[in-house]
């Protein structure tokens, strides 16, 4: 049914298709605004299918080698190279598939919401060609076997975010958030590229599974494996680290922000991936797992705190990132912490590391969703304030539906999926430390009460007279909002089957050291 | 001990760099801090990539099939190329700052927090 043309090349496709409608977006919207909706929702349709059927294909006949330069995949190593992997290689593995499909799931859900929530805004070529940008960034970044390859495609993404973080210039008010951005994350992609140089030095190879392959674990892998997860750790919004969050979060457009919280997560998966397969075994899981834990729980307890008092409703949604991204920290730490430990990771590790990547397919969806509402609230009524609204749940039906669905998910409150992915992380993490179980079902209370609070603020009441001609939000806008809400319902009605076919894949490709060397190096 | 200096130079500048970043007020001054520490990052790169005696790898007339393999200076290049981008985007963030607060001194860029 599905040419094998594509299929065998989707890795390649997934990157140049959006690449390449990026740069020709600009020219199809001089013609006309409306076939320009029309361009750039079908090139991100496009990229969805190609990147779904590739990661179906990973799902169902295993990790995916796509060698760029050779015809085959068999070609990883030349011959004349000396056994060393000189092409850039994309290496897909059930890890990288899971960030395949939320990356697809919501690019193309806030591409359907942005043709009619950006409609009235001037400079919309630059909007869609840097946001066609950000998803070939964060499809490159999650699927690259490269490590140098993947510095560029954080590159990519960062100048993308930075550029439309500024893109509604509001007083200047937004291009100071996104120079707080740019400038951290231009300083942690050099700290990137520096380890990046050492591995290079130390190992000859840039290739992440040759790289793993010769970890030593000496004193200057320790420099570099330092330099990476405090650039990630930053990058992905972790707590002492996490200033620019709200900042960016919030002056961002909303379907922005809500494509933000997947490149964070993509940043995440990087240090995951450099964690796990990188050095698996060879670091002090112990030390590291409970660095990992440590940035977790403070996330968790500080982005909760911080979120409470907030007047501007994106704001508190920022801060309630920062606490949710706390819970996929904590998950994959406590799997870290109990790494080269068989039985302890038999007993709960996997159900934690489980748990924690579940998660990130969870906040994606339920995250997206509420930012997108609050963006819907926003075209309609021009105001983030909590306290100047009221009373809309009269005339905005839909999204308070939708509100309500996300709210109740973050919360961790069934059938929602952030109440499956939160269940695995409190078994499994108390029977590690009592205590960390402890302190996240805090954080889970604190999370809604403070969604109580915004709920009854924003809809409850009664209909206040200023917003009385208020209307639903248009139809692209809900559609989008629709698919996101389908998946939260989806995923928390049916978690076993999800874990089962998505989760588990993903949680043991990353433990799984050795297969991700020799899929690229052979038997070895 | 020779072959050290160029590592010694990427850690002064390393240092002046992140200096310049933490305790400039002026925005371009900042700016200039970080372009300071890309060419760091850049030396430290090519400087790996050296070897005594090695030649470049072309072919047509070459000495010897010894070679040296070109992939440090191809990620200097890269970065380099990144790093215009980087300058570029950061320089247009300033001109809008400069247009709408008619500061470029940090400590008075603070309306976010109001």
């Amino acid at each position: 049914m599905i040419p094998s043309f594509i299929v065998e090349n989707s890795p390649a496709l997934m990157v140049i298709v959006p690449l390449v409608a990026a740069f020709i977006t600009p020219f199809i919207g001089r013609i006309s605004s409306g076939i320009r909706s029309l361009w750039v929702g079908g090139a991100m349709a496009v990229t969805s299918a190609i990147t779904l059927i590739l990661a179906f294909d990973v799902y169902s006949a295993g990790t995916r080698l796509y060698v760029f330069g050779a015809r085959a995949a068999s070609a990883a190593i030349p011959p004349d190279s000396g056994g060393i992997p000189i092409r850039i290689i994309f290496e897909v593995d059930p890890m990288s598939a899971l960030m395949l499909v939320i990356t697809a799931v919501s690019g193309f859900a806030i591409v359907l919401y942005s043709l009619s929530s950006e409609r009235s805004h001037t400079g919309l070529e630059s909007y869609y060609t840097l946001y066609l940008l950000m998803i070939t960034g964060i499809l490159g970044m999650v699927s690259t076997g490269d490590i140098f390859n993947f510095f560029v495609f954080l590159e990519i993404l960062s100048l993308a975010s930075a550029g439309l973080i500024a893109y509604r210039i509001d007083g200047g008010v937004a291009v100071e958030a996104a120079l707080k951005y740019f400038v951290l994350s231009t300083i942690g992609a050099l700290a990137i590229l520096v380890a990046i140089g050492i591995y290079y030095g130390e190992y000859n190879a840039l290739n992440m599974a040759m790289i793993a392959a010769r970890m030593q674990f000496s004193l200057l892998d320790q420099v570099a494996l330092v330099l990476i997860i405090a650039a990630l750790a930053m990058k992905c919004g972790a707590v002492p680290m996490h200033f620019w969050t709200p900042d960016a979060y919030s002056m961002a457009p909303s379907s922005i922000t809500a494509l933000l919280v997947v490149a964070s997560q993509a940043s995440l998966y990087g240090l995951f991936r450099t964690v796990f397969s990188l050095y698996n075994v060879t670091l002090n899981a112990v030390t590291v797992g409970w660095l990992i834990i440590i940035l977790g729980v403070l996330s968790m307890v500080v982005g909760v705190t911080m979120a409470i008092p907030q007047k501007n409703v994106k704001r508190l949604m920022a801060y309630h990132a920062v606490s949710q991204t706390g819970y996929m920290l904590l998950g994959v730490g406590v799997g870290l912490a109990v790494l080269g430990n068989q039985s302890l990771l038999d007993a709960f590790g996997y159900m934690a590391m489980e748990g924690g990547i579940f998660h990130i397919i969870n906040h994606a969806m339920y995250k997206g969703l509420l930012f997108l509402t609050a963006g819907a609230i926003f075209l309609r009524i021009g105001t983030y304030n909590l306290n100047r609204m009221g009373g809309l749940g009269h005339s905005m039906k839909w999204t308070m539906v939708f509100f309500v669905i996300g709210a109740l998910a973050i919360a961790g409150i069934p059938p929602f999926n952030g109440f499956a992915s939160k269940l695995m992380i409190y078994e499994s993490v108390f029977v590690f430390n009592p205590l960390l179980a402890v302190i996240a079902m805090v954080v889970s209370i604190l999370t809604l009460a403070s969604f109580v609070k915004v709920f009854h603020s924003i809809f409850m009441g009664p209909k206040l007279p200023e917003f009385a001609d208020v209307k639903e939000a248009p139809m692209p806008m809900l559609l989008g909002m629709g698919i996101l809400a389908l998946v939260v319902v989806l995923f928390g009605l049916f978690p076993g089957i999800v874990v089962e076919s998505l989760i588990t894949p993903a949680a043991h490709a990353l433990v799984d050291q050795g297969a991700y060397i020799s899929a690229v190096l052979g038997g070895a | 001990m020779f072959w050290n200096l160029p590592l010694i130079a990427v850690v002064v500048l390393t240092i002046i760099a992140l200096a310049i970043i933490v305790f400039k007020k002026n925005l371009i001054k900042v700016f200039l801090g970080i372009v300071i520490l890309e060419s760091a990052v850049n030396l430290f790169l090519i400087s790996l990539g050296y070897r005594e005696g090695g030649i470049a790898p072309i072919y047509t007339n070459a000495p010897s099939t010894a070679m040296v393999l070109p992939t440090p200076q191809a990620l200097t290049l890269t970065s380099i190329v990144i790093g215009v981008a980087t300058s570029a985007l950061l320089l247009s963030f300033a001109i809008i700052i400069w247009k709408k607060y008619g500061t470029i001194d940090i400590d008075r860029i603070r309306r976010l927090k109001e």
